[in-house]
């Protein structure tokens, strides 16, 4: 539970600092064109991470199931142009159907 | 706030709320996981309140869950908000007052608000900005209360498919980005690389360790 207090207290500090740096510094600058071409990837390959992790894995070891095929399709179909809503509605319904038939 | 103002803050009001509505069952599903791994009502409240970023929420949470250190945690929700120092440097120059008031406004961007608020042209639209933001802020507080209070109600998340809601809400914001080769290639590394580290490495640390496929871009801007 102090765990959790140290970490949120730092991280109500480091999102502030985060999200305010660029409005309080930068204001009318451009950024140097290596730092901003890093950047923009860091989205593509945080945001794949986390999703291959909860979707691939359980804790320490790989694992795929029900959820793994949900999302998958939903994947699939945000890929064809289907809103966020509708990817995590249709991600939700498969895997809540595929654990009823059975599928771990 | 000119009758223009007015319009393009309601527009996006009206475009924040699907996204609301997302941001809503993945803040309950917050809510879900903090009260079953123990962390109490107030703390997850308040980190909703007052960090309101999810991938940040979520991967500080995985990581204290799973044992890890309040560094590790730290270090990775960190790393995970880094996205929004490109972004609130793109936003600057849209923003008016001085350093304070900027700081403050620059404190509205989430992703999706970010995204529509964006013109063409490079500039923002800070009330569209500021309209797409309030329905999410809200939604995630109501999702996290929710969550956290009815936690034991709602049983076993996995059962109703809600753990698949925050896989499915990133890959929903993401495969949207992967518009250029690049892109495409780095994100193909990062989930590699994190994949290839989960069984060896400590929790946190694949995710972590992703973000070194955004080396990339260095090589990229040599040219």
């Amino acid at each position: 539970m102090t765990y959790f207090w140290i970490t949120l207290g730092a991280l109500i500090v480091s999102t502030a600092l985060i999200k305010g740096a660029g409005p309080v510094l930068l204001g009318g600058r451009e950024l140097p064109a290596r730092f901003n071409g890093v950047i923009s990837l860091m989205a593509p390959a945080l945001l794949t991470a986390l999703v291959v992790t909860s979707t691939f894995a359980d804790g320490d070891h790989w694992e795929v199931g029900a959820m793994t095929i949900g999302v998958l399709v939903a994947a699939i179909a945000a890929w064809r142009g289907t809103s966020a809503l509708w990817t995590v509605a249709i991600a939700v319904i498969l895997t809540a159907a595929l654990r009823l038939a059975g599928m771990p | 706030m000119t009758p223009a103002d007015r319009d393009a803050f309601r527009s996006g009001v009206r475009i924040g709320i699907p996204f609301a509505a997302a941001g809503l069952v993945l803040s309950l599903s917050f809510g879900v996981l903090a009260r079953e791994a123990g962390f109490g009502i107030v703390a997850p409240m308040l980190m909703s309140l007052l960090v309101w970023a999810g991938s940040a929420q979520f991967s500080a949470l995985a990581v204290l869950t799973a044992g890890g250190t309040p560094l590790a945690a730290i270090a990775a929700a960190t790393l995970m908000n880094s996205r929004f120092l490109p972004m609130g440097a793109a936003l600057a120059p849209s923003l008016p007052g001085g350093p304070v008031k900027r700081f403050f406004q620059g404190q509205t961007v989430v992703d999706a608000s970010w995204a529509v608020a964006a013109r063409p042209d490079g500039t923002f639209d800070r009330w569209v900005l500021f309209g797409t933001s309030l329905p999410q802020f809200f939604a995630w507080q109501i999702g996290t209360l929710i969550g956290l209070l009815a936690g034991d109600a709602i049983g076993d998340l996995d059962r109703w498919g809600l753990d698949a809601v925050y896989p499915a809400f990133f890959a929903a914001i993401l495969i949207p980005e992967l518009r250029s080769r690049s892109k495409i290639g780095v994100a193909v590394a990062g989930g590699l690389i994190a994949l290839a580290l989960v069984p060896v490495a400590p929790p946190g640390v694949p995710v972590l360790a992703a973000a070194l496929a955004a080396l990339w871009g260095l090589r990229r801007t040599d040219a």
